[in-house]
C-alpha cells in the first residue's frame, strides 16, 4: 500500500516539476504584464506568439474559439475579460452596434498605415474606429474539372448533373448567401420574397446533395468521393496540394469577401498591451509568416509583393481587382432576417 | 446450441469493432505522411514532432493534466472524508444524502457547467474575481467527489465495525484510527476513485469550456476549437497518447484488483487451513 501511495506522490511532484518548468521557461526576463487574445482555431503562426513574448516582455493567455456565435456568446455571458478578439466582419459589426467594443488608439497601431486601401474603412465599420484587419479571402467553388467539367457560376452547385457529388456549406449565412448570389440578390438582403426565393432554390437543390459539411469538404474533396462545393480561398490551396486535379473559381455572379479583424472588447484589462499585439501582427514580416502559415491572405499591402508563395496560389490569394469587385462583405442583419435564416436552417436540415 | 454460440462470437465480434475501430482508425492515422483523413499516403512520426512543438497544445495539456491531477487528488481527500462521515451516519439521514451524492453523477453536464458558470460569474462580480484557473480547479473538484465517495463507500461496507473500536482499544487515539487503520483499508477504494476522478477530470470538455475564464484553455477546448479548419493530425498523434495513457492507467487498476482478489482467496484458504 505504502508503494502506491509512494508511486502517486512521486506522479504528482513529477507533473508539477513539469508545469513548473513550462511556464518558469516561457516567462520573459522583464515581465510587462500580459495580454488575453482570443482567436479562431488553427488561425495562428504559434511561433509569433512566442516571438512578442520575447520581444516585448508581455506574455500572451491565448485561447481559441470555432465560431463567431460562439465567441460572441462567451463575450455576452460575462465573467472574463479578452484584451484581443479576432471576429468576422459581420460580428464586428454586431459588437459595434451593441457598444461591446473599445475604440482604438491608432496612434498607438502605426503599422495601420500598411493596410491596403481597400482592406479599411469597410462596411462593417465605415469610419474605422474599431478594428484592424487581420486576414481576408474569398468564397468560391473548389471543382474537379475532370468529373464536372469547368464552373464559372454558382449554377453548377444547383445542376441536376452533378447530382450526388456536391457539397454545400453547413452554416445558414453562408448557403442563403450562395443562393441569394445566384439569384442575383445582395447577400445582405432583408426583403422577405428575395429570401423566401433563395430558401426555395436551397430546398431543390438538397436532394442533389451529397452533404452539408464544414471541415470534411477537405477529406472529401481530396479523396475524390465529392467532386465540387464552395469554401474559403484559402482552403483550397491546402487542398490543391493533396489533390492537384482541383480547381478553383470564383463565380462570375460574385461571391463572399470576408474580412477577420482584430478588436478590443470593452472592458479589456490591459488595452495597451492589446494595442501593442495589434501593431505588432500587423507588421509586415509578421503579417507575411502568418499568411503564409494559414494561406489567408494579409491585409498590409507590402505582403503582396514580398511573399514568398508560387505564382499560382498568389493568383488565388490575390484575385483581380474586377472579381473583387462583385464580391460583397456581411454584414450585420436585423434580428428579424437572423430568425428568419434560424428557421430557414431548421427546416432545410431536418 | 452450438449455432447459438457462434453467433454469439460474432455478436461479440461486432461489438468490439464497433467500440475500437475508430480508435484504431484515429492511431493509424496519426502516423500518416499527409493531412488527409481518408487516404493513406506512408508512414511519419512527423505529427509526434509537431505535437511536441506546438506552444498552444502543449501549454493546454499542460494545463489539463495540472487541473486533472490537483482536482482528482483534492476530491479524493474530500471525498474519502466525506464517505467515512456518511457511514457513520444513521441510515434515515445517509440514503438521502448518498442520493444526492448521485445525482452530479448523472446529471447532464451541460447543466453542471452553466450553473457554475453563472454561480462564479455572479459571486466574482461582487467578490471581484474573474473566471480563470481557480474556478476551473474548483470546478473540476465539484465533480471529481462524486466518483470517489461512490467508490469509496463500498470498501466502508465491507470494513469490520469492530476493527474501529479494537484499534481504540488499542490506545490509538482518533485520528490515528483513521490515519492507520481505516485510510489502509479502504486504500483500494480511494485510488480507484481517484484514477476515475482523474480520467473524468481529463475526459471533460463541458464543464471546463463554461468555468474556464479567459486565460486558460484545456486541451479538449484546444481540439474543439480547431473544427472550423481541418483539425490537424497532431490531435490524433495527442488522442493517441492519451489513449495510451488511459489504457495503462486501466491495465494498472485491473491488474491491481486481481492481485487483491488473489491475496484475499489466499488468506481465507490459510484460514480455513487453520480451522
Amino acid at each position: 500500500m505504502k508503494k502506491t501511495i509512494c508511486i502517486i506522490l512521486s506522479a504528482v511532484v513529477l507533473v508539477g516539476l513539469f508545469s513548473g518548468c513550462g511556464s518558469s521557461g516561457k516567462e520573459t526576463p522583464k515581465s510587462k504584464g500580459e495580454v488575453n487574445v482570443y482567436n479562431w482555431g488553427e488561425y495562428i503562426d504559434t511561433d509569433l506568439i512566442t516571438q512578442f513574448e520575447n520581444d516585448t516582455g508581455i506574455k500572451v493567455n491565448y485561447k481559441t474559439f470555432e465560431s463567431n456565435e460562439q465567441m460572441y456568446s462567451v463575450l455576452k455571458q460575462g465573467g472574463v475579460s479578452y484584451d484581443v478578439i479576432i471576429p468576422s466582419d459581420y460580428m464586428v459589426a454586431r459588437l459595434i452596434s451593441e457598444n461591446m467594443l473599445e475604440p482604438l488608439d491608432y496612434s498607438k497601431i502605426s503599422n495601420y498605415s500598411l493596410i491596403a486601401g481597400n482592406m479599411k474603412n469597410l462596411v462593417y465599420d465605415p469610419d474605422n474606429k474599431y478594428s484592424v484587419p487581420y486576414m481576408w479571402g474569398t468564397v468560391g467553388i473548389i471543382y474537379d474539372p475532370k468529373v464536372v467539367g469547368e464552373v464559372d457560376s454558382w449554377s453548377a452547385l444547383f445542376d441536376p448533373k452533378n447530382s450526388g457529388k456536391i457539397l454545400m456549406f453547413d452554416n445558414s449565412r453562408d448557403a442563403m448567401g450562395i443562393a441569394l448570389k445566384y439569384l442575383g440578390f445582395s447577400t445582405n438582403t432583408t426583403d422577405e420574397s428575395q429570401l423566401n426565393q433563395a430558401y426555395e432554390l436551397l430546398k431543390k437543390q438538397k436532394p442533389l446533395l451529397q452533404g452539408y459539411v464544414m471541415d470534411q469538404v477537405f477529406d472529401k474533396l481530396e479523396s475524390g468521393e465529392a467532386a465540387i462545393g464552395p469554401y474559403y480561398a484559402g482552403d483550397f490551396l491546402t487542398m490543391h496540394q493533396e489533390n492537384p486535379n482541383l480547381e478553383f473559381c470564383i463565380p462570375k455572379e460574385g461571391s463572399n469577401l470576408f474580412v477577420d479583424a482584430m478588436c478590443i472588447p470593452k472592458g479589456a484589462q490591459n488595452k495597451d498591451n492589446a494595442e501593442t499585439f495589434i501593431n505588432y501582427m500587423t507588421a509586415t514580416e509578421q503579417s507575411m509568416k502568418n499568411s503564409e502559415f494559414i494561406g489567408y491572405t494579409s491585409p498590409n499591402s507590402a505582403v503582396k509583393n514580398e511573399i514568398d508563395v508560387d505564382d499560382y496560389s498568389k493568383s488565388i490569394m490575390y484575385p483581380d481587382d474586377a472579381v473583387l469587385a462583385k464580391c460583397e462583405t456581411y454584414t450585420n442583419l436585423p434580428q428579424a432576417t437572423l430568425d428568419y435564416y434560424d428557421a430557414v436552417w431548421v427546416k432545410l436540415k431536418s | 446450441m452450438k449455432k447459438k454460440y457462434t453467433g454469439g462470437k460474432i455478436f461479440t465480434a461486432l461489438t468490439y469493432i464497433f467500440l475500437y475501430a475508430p480508435i484504431v482508425v484515429l492511431i493509424v492515422f496519426s502516423f500518416n505522411s499527409t493531412k488527409s483523413r481518408s487516404v493513406w499516403s506512408g508512414f511519419t512520426f512527423e505529427w509526434y514532432r509537431q505535437l511536441f512543438t506546438d506552444d498552444l497544445v502543449m501549454s493546454s495539456l499542460q494545463t489539463t493534466l495540472l487541473v486533472s491531477v490537483l482536482a482528482s487528488l483534492t476530491a479524493a481527500l474530500i471525498g474519502t472524508f466525506a464517505a467515512i462521515g456518511f457511514y457513520n451516519m444513521k441510515k434515515k439521514w445517509r440514503s438521502p444524502l448518498l442520493l444526492i451524492n448521485n445525482i452530479p453523477v448523472v446529471n447532464a453536464d451541460i447543466i453542471t457547467g452553466v450553473s457554475l458558470s453563472l454561480l462564479f460569474v455572479s459571486a466574482g462580480l461582487i467578490m471581484g474575481f474573474e473566471l480563470g484557473f481557480g474556478t476551473l480547479l474548483i470546478a473540476h473538484i465539484t465533480f471529481d467527489i462524486p466518483y470517489v465517495i461512490l467508490s469509496v463507500m463500498p470498501k466502508l461496507y465491507q470494513l469490520d465495525r469492530n476493527l474501529f473500536e479494537a484499534a481504540q482499544d488499542l490506545g490509538c487515539t482518533w485520528f490515528q484510527t483513521i490515519y492507520r487503520v481505516i485510510i489502509p483499508e479502504i486504500m483500494p477504494g480511494i485510488i480507484n476513485g481517484l484514477l476515475i476522478a482523474f480520467t473524468m477530470s481529463v475526459d471533460d470538455f463541458v464543464i471546463s469550456y463554461f468555468t474556464a475564464g479567459s486565460s486558460v484553455q484545456t486541451l479538449s477546448m484546444t481540439i474543439y476549437a480547431m473544427t472550423r479548419r481541418r483539425i490537424s493530425p497532431e490531435i490524433n498523434a495527442i488522442s493517441t497518447l492519451l489513449f495510451a495513457t488511459v489504457l495503462i492507467l486501466l491495465l494498472i487498476v485491473n491488474l491491481r484488483e486481481e492481485r487483491q482478489h488473489k491475496a484475499e482467496k489466499i488468506k481465507e484458504d490459510l484460514l480455513e487451513g487453520t480451522v
